[in-house]
């Protein structure tokens, strides 16, 4: 396997510049304009229900935890509320950073800011480390937001289901952030106007987790820590493997979604937890079109685009395997074939990638 | 010295929408409001250089369809990150049935 530097300044980096992969252009697929316009069109509504049930089942569940512990019977309603927490939040995080969850601009601020906290993430670095994901969508090198990497760190992925390489990562540079603002691979996507935000944002975090622990030990009480801190970590499963199947398995190097994103149908829980992310391609490529539409753009491209997974279950199984063998060594990736009705994938989307790495269809 | 140059139709731009206007080697976008209005702005996003042309017109912003940075079209002043710099912003009128813009 040829050995990819994934470092921000490494050495992929500036080869995928010095061949034009940085802010490239990307395929597409042609939507009438006015149907464009409509999925792309804003309302509060939907995002207010939605939000709404969020906190309010969130509200219900740790109430019952709080109400039942130390009991063991607690531990049901701990874990849904994890999920919401550790789990929906990110895709609320998601949404609401891209400003397409709700038509008005501080309800999206808001949730943003409130979901960044919950999932451990500064919200003024990680809306420029987003930025670059969708330009430079899994170039090495260049995307910051890589979560499987060749060959797969197996034992990171396993331990974040818990959490916690993830956990450590976000204090690590919570603290160093808050002391020293933003570092070198930061400050290369971050623009300056925005390093005292960074720093400004730490240190409200770390408050907040270091008010929480002087509640925890003041009342000699694990509760501030389950409601506030801990349920990153024993909530985000739902999260990573939503995550995982998003790019994993797939072209790393290539200017086409179709060929380094996953379309997941997943059942309707899922899908609230998730809001709607699993079309992932489709998000991608139309990233104006908010949560609420994408079932909508799914049905007016799918013609385009590869069969989606018919459940996360399939998904992993298609996924899976690709993995183990790029855990071997091999360079392989998996390429999803396309229907009758779709424009091929063109050479000049992934004619570079012998220079940066491979593009080997798993059979 | 100005410099008008014809751009479009009036009707060429629905309400609350834009369209994308290339000339002498630029590109622009020129908008109608929803009081009908015109406006014209740079053509590219301040943020990565991404054309405007495809993303969505919100009462008087114009947000960019790759990063969803967002621009007061009249003033072209960038109000949502990533957008951070302002878009140059340039003068219209209508004569008789055509939208013209005010090139320097």
């Amino acid at each position: 396997m040829i050995k990819r530097d994934y470092r921000l300044l490494g050495e992929d980096a500036r080869r995928a510049v010095e061949i034009g992969l940085n802010a490239a252009q990307w395929y597409h697929t042609e939507v009438p304009r006015k149907d464009m316009k409509a999925m792309m069109g804003r309302s509060d509504q939907p995002a207010i229900r939605d939000t709404l049930i969020l906190f309010g089942a969130m509200v219900l569940f740790a109430g019952l935890g709080i109400w039942l512990w130390p009991s063991w019977w607690s531990a049901p309603f701990w874990l849904a509320y994890g999920v919401l927490y550790g789990s929906a939040m990110d895709s609320r995080w998601h949404e609401c950073g891209h400003g397409t969850a709700f038509r008005t601009a501080w309800m999206n601020k808001a949730v943003y800011e409130i979901a960044s906290f919950m999932m451990m993430r500064n919200s003024a670095t990680w809306r420029w480390t987003h930025a670059r994901h969708h330009t430079d969508t899994y170039i090495v090198g260049l995307d910051p937001e890589i979560n499987i990497m060749r060959p797969p760190a197996l034992a990171k992925i396993v331990l974040n289901l818990v959490g916690i390489p993830d956990t450590l990562a976000y204090f690590r540079s919570a603290f160093r952030n808050a002391l020293s603002g933003p570092d070198a691979a930061e400050r290369s996507f971050i623009p300056q106007s925005e390093w005292p935000k960074v720093t400004r944002i730490a240190r409200i975090h770390l408050a907040i987790y270091v008010a929480t622990l002087a509640c925890a030990i003041g009342f000699g009480s694990w509760l501030p820590l389950m409601l506030i801190g801990l349920p990153r970590l024993y909530g985000c499963w739902h999260a990573i493997l939503t995550g995982l199947l998003q790019h994993g398995g797939l072209a790393d190097n290539v200017t086409d979604h179709r060929l380094n994103s996953r379309t997941v149908l997943m059942n309707p829980v899922s899908r609230f937890i998730y809001w709607n992310m699993n079309y992932h391609v489709e998000h991608h490529m139309f990233p104006m079109v908010p949560y609420h539409a994408l079932p909508a753009l799914h049905r007016a491209i799918r013609h385009d685009l590869p069969a989606p997974n018919r459940s996360m279950a399939e998904a992993f199984v298609e996924m899976w395997p690709i993995l183990m063998r790029q855990l071997r060594g091999e360079d392989v990736v998996l390429e999803r074939r396309l229907p009758p009705t779709a424009r091929p994938y063109k050479d000049e989307y992934h004619a570079e990638l012998p220079r940066l790495g491979s593009f080997t269809a798993a059979e | 010295m100005s410099n008008w140059i014809d751009a479009c139709a009036p009707d060429d731009i629905e309400p609350e929408d834009l369209i994308r206007f290339d000339h002498a080697g630029r590109s622009f976008a020129i908008y109608r409001s929803p009081e009908g209005e015109f406006f014209c702005t740079d053509g590219f996003c301040t943020h990565e250089s991404v054309h405007l042309a495809d993303g969505l017109v919100m009462d008087h912003v114009i947000e960019c369809p790759k990063h969803n940075g967002q621009f007061d079209y009249r003033t072209g002043e960038a109000v949502r990150p990533p957008a951070c710099k302002n878009l140059r912003i340039y003068a219209t009128r209508v004569e008789g049935d055509r939208v013209q813009i005010e090139l320097s």
